[in-house]
Protein backbone atom coordinates (compact mmCIF):
# COMPACT_ATOMS: atom_id res chain seq x y z
CA UNK A 1 0.00 0.00 0.00
CA UNK A 2 0.99 3.58 -0.59
CA UNK A 3 -0.78 5.58 2.08
CA UNK A 4 -0.75 9.34 2.32
CA UNK A 5 -2.62 10.56 5.35
CA UNK A 6 -3.53 14.10 6.33
CA UNK A 7 -0.76 15.65 4.26
CA UNK A 8 -0.20 19.39 4.54
CA UNK A 9 2.59 20.59 2.29
CA UNK A 10 3.74 23.50 0.19
CA UNK A 11 6.46 26.09 -0.24
CA UNK A 12 5.40 28.58 2.38
CA UNK A 13 4.42 27.43 5.80
CA UNK A 14 1.70 30.01 6.26
CA UNK A 15 0.04 29.22 2.94
CA UNK A 16 0.47 25.52 2.13
CA UNK A 17 -0.93 24.46 -1.26
CA UNK A 18 -1.84 21.00 0.03
CA UNK A 19 -4.00 21.03 3.15
CA UNK A 20 -4.92 17.93 5.08
CA UNK A 21 -5.19 15.60 2.07
CA UNK A 22 -5.37 11.81 2.34
CA UNK A 23 -5.00 9.32 -0.51
CA UNK A 24 -4.34 5.60 -0.70
CA UNK A 25 -3.14 3.49 -3.62
CA UNK A 26 -3.35 -0.31 -3.34
CA UNK A 27 -0.72 -2.57 -4.93
CA UNK A 28 -1.56 -3.03 -8.58
CA UNK A 29 -4.13 -0.27 -8.48
CA UNK A 30 -4.12 2.69 -10.88
CA UNK A 31 -5.31 5.91 -9.30
CA UNK A 32 -5.79 9.09 -11.26
CA UNK A 33 -5.59 12.42 -9.47
CA UNK A 34 -7.57 15.05 -11.28
CA UNK A 35 -7.39 18.76 -10.63
CA UNK A 36 -6.94 22.18 -12.21
CA UNK A 37 -3.42 23.51 -12.65
CA UNK A 38 -1.86 25.12 -9.61
CA UNK A 39 -4.07 23.27 -7.14
CA UNK A 40 -1.22 21.37 -5.49
CA UNK A 41 -1.65 17.94 -7.04
CA UNK A 42 1.95 17.90 -8.32
CA UNK A 43 3.15 18.83 -4.85
CA UNK A 44 1.18 15.89 -3.44
CA UNK A 45 2.78 13.63 -6.06
CA UNK A 46 6.24 14.89 -5.01
CA UNK A 47 5.39 14.18 -1.37
CA UNK A 48 4.29 10.66 -2.32
CA UNK A 49 7.58 10.07 -4.18
CA UNK A 50 9.49 11.24 -1.07
CA UNK A 51 10.83 14.26 -2.98
CA UNK A 52 9.17 16.97 -0.93
CA UNK A 53 8.91 16.99 2.85
CA UNK A 54 5.39 17.83 4.02
CA UNK A 55 4.75 20.14 6.98
CA UNK A 56 2.57 17.49 8.55
CA UNK A 57 0.99 14.15 7.77
CA UNK A 58 2.45 10.71 7.16
CA UNK A 59 3.46 8.67 4.13
CA UNK A 60 3.52 4.89 4.56
CA UNK A 61 5.17 2.88 1.77
CA UNK A 62 4.54 -0.89 1.83
CA UNK A 63 3.94 -0.80 5.57
CA UNK A 64 6.99 1.34 6.40
CA UNK A 65 6.48 4.93 7.41
CA UNK A 66 8.73 7.43 5.66
CA UNK A 67 10.91 9.32 8.13
CA UNK A 68 13.13 11.21 5.73
CA UNK A 69 12.68 12.82 2.37
CA UNK A 70 15.04 13.13 -0.63
CA UNK A 71 18.53 12.02 0.38
CA UNK A 72 17.40 11.37 3.95
CA UNK A 73 15.13 8.58 2.77
CA UNK A 74 16.86 5.19 2.69
CA UNK A 75 17.90 4.28 -0.83
CA UNK A 76 15.68 1.20 -1.12
CA UNK A 77 12.68 3.32 -0.14
CA UNK A 78 13.55 6.01 -2.68
CA UNK A 79 14.08 3.55 -5.49
CA UNK A 80 10.74 1.85 -4.83
CA UNK A 81 9.38 4.72 -6.93
CA UNK A 82 9.60 5.48 -10.59
CA UNK A 83 8.70 9.08 -11.37
CA UNK A 84 7.94 10.69 -14.72
CA UNK A 85 7.67 14.46 -14.73
CA UNK A 86 5.67 16.82 -16.88
CA UNK A 87 8.49 18.52 -18.75
CA UNK A 88 10.99 16.08 -20.26
CA UNK A 89 13.29 19.00 -21.19
CA UNK A 90 13.82 19.90 -17.53
CA UNK A 91 13.93 16.35 -16.22
CA UNK A 92 16.85 15.25 -18.38
CA UNK A 93 20.43 16.28 -17.63
CA UNK A 94 21.32 18.22 -20.81
CA UNK A 95 24.81 16.68 -20.95
CA UNK A 96 23.77 13.01 -20.95
CA UNK A 97 23.07 10.86 -23.99
CA UNK A 98 19.71 9.13 -23.84
CA UNK A 99 21.35 5.74 -23.24
CA UNK A 100 23.22 7.14 -20.21
CA UNK A 101 20.08 8.88 -19.01
CA UNK A 102 18.22 5.55 -18.92
CA UNK A 103 21.15 3.65 -17.40
CA UNK A 104 21.97 6.29 -14.75
CA UNK A 105 19.83 4.81 -11.90
CA UNK A 106 21.49 1.39 -12.44
CA UNK A 107 24.94 2.98 -12.29
CA UNK A 108 23.99 5.08 -9.26
CA UNK A 109 22.91 1.97 -7.36
CA UNK A 110 25.97 -0.09 -8.29
CA UNK A 111 24.35 -2.32 -10.90
CA UNK A 112 26.49 -1.11 -13.76
CA UNK A 113 26.85 -4.57 -15.36
CA UNK A 114 23.12 -4.87 -16.02
CA UNK A 115 22.97 -1.48 -17.73
CA UNK A 116 23.59 -2.40 -21.37
CA UNK A 117 21.04 -5.23 -21.52
CA UNK A 118 18.43 -3.30 -19.54
CA UNK A 119 18.78 -0.17 -21.72
CA UNK A 120 18.35 -2.27 -24.88
CA UNK A 121 15.26 -3.94 -23.51
CA UNK A 122 13.61 -0.71 -22.31
CA UNK A 123 14.52 1.19 -25.48
CA UNK A 124 12.64 -1.49 -27.41
CA UNK A 125 9.64 -1.13 -25.12
CA UNK A 126 9.36 2.65 -25.30
CA UNK A 127 10.26 2.70 -29.00
CA UNK A 128 13.66 4.40 -29.10
CA UNK A 129 16.08 3.33 -31.83
CA UNK A 130 19.78 2.69 -31.19
CA UNK A 131 20.52 5.84 -33.17
CA UNK A 132 18.31 7.99 -30.90
CA UNK A 133 19.96 6.51 -27.80
CA UNK A 134 23.26 8.05 -28.90
CA UNK A 135 21.78 11.57 -29.04
CA UNK A 136 21.68 14.20 -26.33
CA UNK A 137 18.41 15.74 -25.08
CA UNK A 138 18.62 18.87 -27.27
CA UNK A 139 18.85 16.67 -30.37
CA UNK A 140 15.54 14.85 -29.84
CA UNK A 141 11.88 15.91 -29.66
CA UNK A 142 9.85 16.29 -26.46
CA UNK A 143 8.05 13.04 -27.19
CA UNK A 144 11.29 11.09 -27.75
CA UNK A 145 12.77 12.57 -24.60
CA UNK A 146 9.70 11.67 -22.55
CA UNK A 147 10.01 8.08 -23.85
CA UNK A 148 13.56 8.04 -22.48
CA UNK A 149 12.38 9.52 -19.16
CA UNK A 150 9.75 6.78 -18.85
CA UNK A 151 12.39 4.15 -19.58
CA UNK A 152 14.56 5.69 -16.84
CA UNK A 153 11.62 5.52 -14.40
CA UNK A 154 11.17 1.81 -15.15
CA UNK A 155 14.83 0.79 -15.14
CA UNK A 156 14.98 -0.12 -11.42
CA UNK A 157 11.65 -2.04 -11.63
CA UNK A 158 9.79 0.20 -9.15
CA UNK A 159 6.82 -1.03 -7.14
CA UNK A 160 5.16 2.39 -7.45
CA UNK A 161 4.91 4.57 -10.51
CA UNK A 162 4.17 8.26 -10.20
CA UNK A 163 3.36 10.10 -13.40
CA UNK A 164 3.06 13.85 -12.90
CA UNK A 165 1.26 15.16 -16.00
CA UNK A 166 3.40 12.76 -18.00
CA UNK A 167 1.51 13.28 -21.25
CA UNK A 168 0.61 16.98 -20.97
CA UNK A 169 3.27 18.04 -23.47
CA UNK A 170 2.71 15.17 -25.92
CA UNK A 171 0.57 14.42 -28.95
CA UNK A 172 -2.18 11.78 -28.94
CA UNK A 173 -0.19 8.92 -30.48
CA UNK A 174 2.79 9.36 -28.15
CA UNK A 175 0.37 9.61 -25.23
CA UNK A 176 -1.24 6.32 -26.23
CA UNK A 177 2.15 4.64 -26.69
CA UNK A 178 3.47 5.75 -23.29
CA UNK A 179 0.26 4.78 -21.47
CA UNK A 180 0.51 1.35 -23.13
CA UNK A 181 4.12 0.97 -21.92
CA UNK A 182 3.09 1.86 -18.36
CA UNK A 183 0.16 -0.58 -18.46
CA UNK A 184 2.32 -3.43 -19.86
CA UNK A 185 4.82 -2.88 -17.10
CA UNK A 186 2.08 -2.84 -14.46
CA UNK A 187 0.50 -6.01 -15.83
CA UNK A 188 3.78 -7.94 -15.52
CA UNK A 189 5.07 -6.39 -12.27
CA UNK A 190 1.92 -5.61 -10.33
CA UNK A 191 3.13 -2.07 -9.63
CA UNK A 192 0.71 0.55 -8.35
CA UNK A 193 0.25 3.81 -10.21
CA UNK A 194 -0.54 7.34 -9.15
CA UNK A 195 -1.03 9.52 -12.19
CA UNK A 196 -1.69 13.22 -11.94
CA UNK A 197 -3.41 15.18 -14.65
CA UNK A 198 -6.13 17.57 -15.69
CA UNK A 199 -7.52 15.49 -18.60
CA UNK A 200 -10.51 13.65 -17.12
CA UNK A 201 -11.18 11.61 -20.30
CA UNK A 202 -7.65 10.21 -20.29
CA UNK A 203 -7.56 9.53 -16.55
CA UNK A 204 -11.01 7.85 -16.55
CA UNK A 205 -9.96 5.49 -19.35
CA UNK A 206 -6.51 4.82 -17.94
CA UNK A 207 -7.18 4.36 -14.23
CA UNK A 208 -9.20 2.04 -12.02
CA UNK A 209 -10.27 5.01 -9.96
CA UNK A 210 -10.09 8.76 -10.41
CA UNK A 211 -9.89 11.00 -7.38
CA UNK A 212 -10.98 14.59 -7.79
CA UNK A 213 -8.82 17.15 -6.01
CA UNK A 214 -11.82 19.07 -4.64
CA UNK A 215 -13.17 15.86 -3.04
CA UNK A 216 -9.83 14.98 -1.44
CA UNK A 217 -8.93 18.32 -0.02
CA UNK A 218 -10.97 19.22 2.97
CA UNK A 219 -9.42 22.62 3.52
CA UNK A 220 -7.92 23.53 0.14
CA UNK A 221 -9.46 26.41 -1.76
CA UNK B 1 18.52 51.28 -40.12
CA UNK B 2 19.88 47.93 -41.22
CA UNK B 3 23.35 49.35 -40.91
CA UNK B 4 22.92 50.54 -37.33
CA UNK B 5 21.45 47.18 -36.41
CA UNK B 6 24.32 45.19 -37.83
CA UNK B 7 27.02 47.28 -36.24
CA UNK B 8 26.88 45.90 -32.67
CA UNK B 9 27.15 42.41 -34.10
CA UNK B 10 30.26 43.13 -36.11
CA UNK B 11 32.32 44.66 -33.32
CA UNK B 12 32.36 41.65 -30.96
CA UNK B 13 33.33 39.37 -33.86
CA UNK B 14 36.28 41.53 -34.76
CA UNK B 15 37.28 41.72 -31.13
CA UNK B 16 37.01 37.93 -30.84
CA UNK B 17 39.50 37.20 -33.63
CA UNK B 18 41.72 40.11 -32.63
CA UNK B 19 41.74 39.07 -28.97
CA UNK B 20 42.37 35.47 -29.95
CA UNK B 21 45.34 36.48 -32.11
CA UNK B 22 46.80 38.71 -29.40
CA UNK B 23 46.40 36.06 -26.69
CA UNK B 24 48.00 33.43 -28.94
CA UNK B 25 50.88 35.78 -29.77
CA UNK B 26 51.43 36.68 -26.10
CA UNK B 27 51.49 33.03 -25.05
CA UNK B 28 53.86 32.04 -27.87
CA UNK B 29 56.23 34.93 -27.16
CA UNK B 30 56.24 34.28 -23.43
CA UNK B 31 56.80 30.55 -23.88
CA UNK B 32 59.31 30.41 -26.70
CA UNK B 33 61.24 33.66 -27.12
CA UNK B 34 63.30 33.29 -23.91
CA UNK B 35 64.07 29.67 -24.90
CA UNK B 36 64.99 30.43 -28.54
CA UNK B 37 67.07 33.52 -27.68
CA UNK B 38 68.81 32.71 -24.41
CA UNK B 39 70.21 36.18 -23.80
CA UNK B 40 70.76 37.29 -20.21
CA UNK B 41 68.02 39.81 -19.43
CA UNK B 42 69.96 40.95 -16.36
CA UNK B 43 73.01 42.02 -18.39
CA UNK B 44 73.93 45.50 -17.23
CA UNK B 45 75.55 47.99 -19.58
CA UNK B 46 76.12 51.22 -17.68
CA UNK B 47 77.57 52.86 -20.80
CA UNK B 48 74.18 52.50 -22.51
CA UNK B 49 71.77 53.50 -19.72
CA UNK B 50 68.43 55.14 -20.49
CA UNK B 51 68.80 55.01 -24.27
CA UNK B 52 65.62 55.79 -26.20
CA UNK B 53 64.25 53.14 -28.59
CA UNK B 54 66.65 52.37 -31.46
CA UNK B 55 67.53 49.47 -33.79
CA UNK B 56 69.85 47.96 -31.18
CA UNK B 57 67.30 48.35 -28.37
CA UNK B 58 63.78 48.55 -29.91
CA UNK B 59 62.23 49.39 -26.53
CA UNK B 60 65.25 51.35 -25.30
CA UNK B 61 67.25 50.61 -22.13
CA UNK B 62 66.56 51.16 -18.45
CA UNK B 63 68.43 53.11 -15.82
CA UNK B 64 71.27 50.54 -15.65
CA UNK B 65 71.40 49.86 -19.39
CA UNK B 66 69.40 46.62 -19.51
CA UNK B 67 67.51 45.93 -22.74
CA UNK B 68 63.83 46.67 -22.16
CA UNK B 69 62.43 44.45 -24.94
CA UNK B 70 64.21 41.47 -23.44
CA UNK B 71 63.04 42.36 -19.94
CA UNK B 72 59.45 42.90 -21.11
CA UNK B 73 59.37 39.42 -22.64
CA UNK B 74 60.77 37.85 -19.47
CA UNK B 75 58.40 39.93 -17.37
CA UNK B 76 55.48 38.75 -19.47
CA UNK B 77 56.58 35.16 -18.91
CA UNK B 78 56.62 35.60 -15.14
CA UNK B 79 53.37 37.55 -15.10
CA UNK B 80 51.60 34.90 -17.18
CA UNK B 81 52.94 32.15 -14.94
CA UNK B 82 51.67 33.98 -11.86
CA UNK B 83 48.36 34.82 -13.52
CA UNK B 84 47.60 31.35 -14.86
CA UNK B 85 48.69 29.38 -11.79
CA UNK B 86 46.93 31.76 -9.37
CA UNK B 87 43.74 31.71 -11.46
CA UNK B 88 43.79 27.91 -11.61
CA UNK B 89 44.31 27.52 -7.86
CA UNK B 90 41.65 30.14 -7.09
CA UNK B 91 39.18 28.48 -9.46
CA UNK B 92 39.70 25.00 -8.02
CA UNK B 93 39.33 26.28 -4.45
CA UNK B 94 36.38 28.53 -5.32
CA UNK B 95 34.56 25.82 -7.24
CA UNK B 96 35.05 23.27 -4.47
CA UNK B 97 33.87 25.65 -1.74
CA UNK B 98 30.95 27.00 -3.78
CA UNK B 99 29.79 23.55 -4.84
CA UNK B 100 30.05 22.27 -1.27
CA UNK B 101 28.00 25.16 0.09
CA UNK B 102 25.41 24.93 -2.67
CA UNK B 103 25.08 21.15 -2.61
CA UNK B 104 24.88 20.79 1.18
CA UNK B 105 22.69 23.83 1.80
CA UNK B 106 21.34 24.63 5.25
CA UNK B 107 23.84 25.33 8.03
CA UNK B 108 26.93 24.33 6.07
CA UNK B 109 25.96 26.80 3.35
CA UNK B 110 25.36 29.62 5.82
CA UNK B 111 28.66 29.09 7.65
CA UNK B 112 30.72 28.81 4.45
CA UNK B 113 29.15 31.87 2.86
CA UNK B 114 29.64 33.99 6.01
CA UNK B 115 33.35 33.07 5.86
CA UNK B 116 33.35 34.17 2.22
CA UNK B 117 31.65 37.45 3.24
CA UNK B 118 34.23 37.96 5.97
CA UNK B 119 37.13 37.59 3.53
CA UNK B 120 35.36 39.77 0.97
CA UNK B 121 34.87 42.59 3.46
CA UNK B 122 38.64 43.16 3.62
CA UNK B 123 40.05 45.01 0.58
CA UNK B 124 41.75 42.17 -1.21
CA UNK B 125 44.94 44.02 -2.06
CA UNK B 126 45.36 44.55 1.68
CA UNK B 127 44.72 40.87 2.36
CA UNK B 128 47.15 40.00 -0.43
CA UNK B 129 49.81 42.25 1.12
CA UNK B 130 49.27 40.51 4.46
CA UNK B 131 49.91 37.13 2.82
CA UNK B 132 53.12 38.16 0.99
CA UNK B 133 54.36 39.92 4.10
CA UNK B 134 54.49 36.58 5.92
CA UNK B 135 57.00 35.07 3.48
CA UNK B 136 60.30 35.92 1.83
CA UNK B 137 59.86 37.70 -1.51
CA UNK B 138 59.48 35.24 -4.36
CA UNK B 139 57.12 33.98 -6.96
CA UNK B 140 55.22 31.43 -4.81
CA UNK B 141 54.13 33.85 -2.07
CA UNK B 142 52.83 36.15 -4.82
CA UNK B 143 50.88 33.29 -6.42
CA UNK B 144 49.51 32.25 -3.00
CA UNK B 145 48.55 35.82 -2.21
CA UNK B 146 46.66 36.29 -5.47
CA UNK B 147 44.99 32.87 -5.32
CA UNK B 148 43.90 33.23 -1.69
CA UNK B 149 42.20 36.54 -2.36
CA UNK B 150 40.45 35.57 -5.59
CA UNK B 151 38.61 32.31 -4.93
CA UNK B 152 35.82 34.24 -3.22
CA UNK B 153 34.03 35.50 -6.32
CA UNK B 154 34.25 32.07 -7.96
CA UNK B 155 32.79 30.47 -4.84
CA UNK B 156 29.85 32.89 -5.01
CA UNK B 157 29.23 32.28 -8.71
CA UNK B 158 29.45 28.50 -8.37
CA UNK B 159 27.21 28.41 -5.29
CA UNK B 160 24.51 30.49 -7.01
CA UNK B 161 24.66 28.27 -10.08
CA UNK B 162 24.52 25.07 -7.99
CA UNK B 163 21.52 26.41 -6.08
CA UNK B 164 19.66 27.09 -9.31
CA UNK B 165 20.55 23.67 -10.78
CA UNK B 166 19.61 21.87 -7.57
CA UNK B 167 15.92 22.65 -7.93
CA UNK B 168 15.65 21.26 -11.48
CA UNK B 169 13.51 18.16 -12.00
CA UNK B 170 16.48 16.18 -13.33
CA UNK B 171 18.00 16.37 -9.86
CA UNK B 172 14.69 15.01 -8.49
CA UNK B 173 14.95 12.21 -11.03
CA UNK B 174 18.49 11.42 -9.85
CA UNK B 175 17.32 11.33 -6.21
CA UNK B 176 14.52 8.89 -7.06
CA UNK B 177 17.05 6.90 -9.09
CA UNK B 178 19.03 6.23 -5.91
CA UNK B 179 21.93 8.63 -6.51
CA UNK B 180 23.86 9.66 -3.39
CA UNK B 181 24.49 13.32 -2.56
CA UNK B 182 28.07 12.87 -3.75
CA UNK B 183 26.96 11.39 -7.07
CA UNK B 184 24.39 14.13 -7.66
CA UNK B 185 27.08 16.74 -7.01
CA UNK B 186 29.80 15.17 -9.12
CA UNK B 187 27.69 13.86 -11.95
CA UNK B 188 24.97 16.48 -12.35
CA UNK B 189 25.81 19.69 -10.48
CA UNK B 190 29.54 20.16 -11.10
CA UNK B 191 29.41 19.54 -14.87
CA UNK B 192 26.65 22.14 -14.99
CA UNK B 193 28.75 24.85 -13.34
CA UNK B 194 32.03 24.16 -15.15
CA UNK B 195 31.38 26.59 -18.04
CA UNK B 196 30.73 29.42 -15.56
CA UNK B 197 33.75 28.47 -13.46
CA UNK B 198 35.91 28.30 -16.59
CA UNK B 199 34.77 31.75 -17.63
CA UNK B 200 35.56 33.09 -14.17
CA UNK B 201 39.02 31.50 -14.41
CA UNK B 202 39.78 33.13 -17.75
CA UNK B 203 38.64 36.53 -16.51
CA UNK B 204 40.79 36.05 -13.44
CA UNK B 205 44.06 35.67 -15.39
CA UNK B 206 44.37 39.37 -16.33
CA UNK B 207 43.17 40.38 -12.90
CA UNK B 208 45.85 38.20 -11.32
CA UNK B 209 48.47 39.76 -13.61
CA UNK B 210 47.38 43.21 -12.41
CA UNK B 211 47.59 42.02 -8.87
CA UNK B 212 51.11 40.71 -9.32
CA UNK B 213 52.09 44.00 -10.94
CA UNK B 214 50.49 45.97 -8.12
CA UNK B 215 52.29 43.94 -5.44
CA UNK B 216 55.61 44.29 -7.28
CA UNK B 217 54.98 48.00 -7.81
CA UNK B 218 54.52 48.39 -4.06
CA UNK B 219 57.81 46.58 -3.64
CA UNK B 220 56.15 43.59 -1.96
CA UNK B 221 56.03 41.19 -4.88
CA UNK B 222 58.92 39.67 -6.68
CA UNK B 223 62.56 40.49 -5.78
CA UNK B 224 63.48 43.87 -7.27
CA UNK B 225 66.05 42.53 -9.75
CA UNK B 226 63.59 40.08 -11.30
CA UNK B 227 62.18 41.20 -14.65
CA UNK B 228 58.50 41.39 -13.71
CA UNK B 229 56.24 43.93 -15.37
CA UNK B 230 55.28 45.47 -12.02
CA UNK B 231 58.91 45.76 -10.95
CA UNK B 232 59.79 47.44 -14.24
CA UNK B 233 57.03 50.05 -13.97
CA UNK B 234 58.05 50.68 -10.39
CA UNK B 235 61.71 51.10 -11.28
CA UNK B 236 60.81 53.44 -14.12
CA UNK B 237 59.02 56.00 -11.95
CA UNK B 238 62.10 58.13 -11.42
CA UNK B 239 63.06 58.29 -15.07
CA UNK B 240 59.48 59.11 -16.11
CA UNK B 241 59.66 62.29 -14.04
CA UNK B 242 62.87 63.14 -15.91
CA UNK B 243 61.01 62.84 -19.22
CA UNK B 244 62.19 59.35 -20.24
CA UNK B 245 58.88 57.74 -21.23
CA UNK B 246 59.97 54.40 -22.66
CA UNK B 247 60.81 52.48 -19.47
CA UNK B 248 57.22 53.11 -18.32
CA UNK B 249 55.34 52.87 -21.62
CA UNK B 250 56.49 49.45 -22.85
CA UNK B 251 56.03 47.39 -19.66
CA UNK B 252 52.72 49.27 -19.22
CA UNK B 253 51.59 48.18 -22.68
CA UNK B 254 52.67 44.63 -21.87
CA UNK B 255 50.29 44.71 -18.91
CA UNK B 256 47.38 46.42 -20.67
CA UNK B 257 47.29 44.71 -24.07
CA UNK B 258 47.15 41.06 -22.88
CA UNK B 259 44.61 42.12 -20.25
CA UNK B 260 42.29 43.63 -22.85
CA UNK B 261 42.78 40.65 -25.15
CA UNK B 262 41.87 38.09 -22.47
CA UNK B 263 38.91 40.20 -21.40
CA UNK B 264 37.75 40.35 -25.03
CA UNK B 265 37.97 36.56 -25.34
CA UNK B 266 36.13 36.04 -22.09
CA UNK B 267 33.42 38.52 -23.06
CA UNK B 268 32.64 36.65 -26.26
CA UNK B 269 32.69 33.36 -24.36
CA UNK B 270 30.19 34.82 -21.91
CA UNK B 271 27.99 35.93 -24.79
CA UNK B 272 27.99 32.37 -26.08
CA UNK B 273 26.93 31.12 -22.64
CA UNK B 274 24.11 33.61 -22.55
CA UNK B 275 23.25 35.26 -25.85
CA UNK B 276 20.83 37.62 -24.15
CA UNK B 277 23.50 39.30 -22.10
CA UNK B 278 25.08 42.38 -23.65
CA UNK B 279 28.75 42.32 -24.37
CA UNK B 280 30.75 44.63 -22.15
CA UNK B 281 34.28 44.64 -20.89
CA UNK B 282 34.40 44.22 -17.16
CA UNK B 283 37.44 43.13 -15.25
Amino acid sequence: MLELSRITAGYERRAPVVRDVSLTVAPGEAVGLLGPSGCGKSTLARVAALLHRPYSGTVVVDGRAAHGWRHRAPREQRTAFGVVFQQPRLSADPRMRLADLIAEPLRATGRRDEAAARVDELAGRVGLSAELLRRRPHEVSDGQLQRACLARALVLRPRWLICDEMTAMLDASTTAALVAVVEDYRAESGAGLLTVGHDSVLLDRWCDRTARWEDLASGAG
Amino acid sequence: MADTLSRPLRIPRLSLSLSGAVVAAVVLVALFVPVLFPVDEQAVDLAAKLRPPSWDHPFGTDEVGRDLLLRCVHGLRISLLVGVVAALVATVVGTAVGALAGALGGWADRVVMRVVDLFSSVPHLLLGIFVVAMFRPGIWPVIASVALTHWLSTARIVRAEVLSLRSRPYIDAAVVGGASRWRVTVRHLLPGVLPQAGLAAVLMVPHAIWHESALSFLGLGLPAHQASLGNMVQAARGSLLAGDWWPTLFPGLFIIVPTLAVAGLAASWRDRLNPRRRSELTL
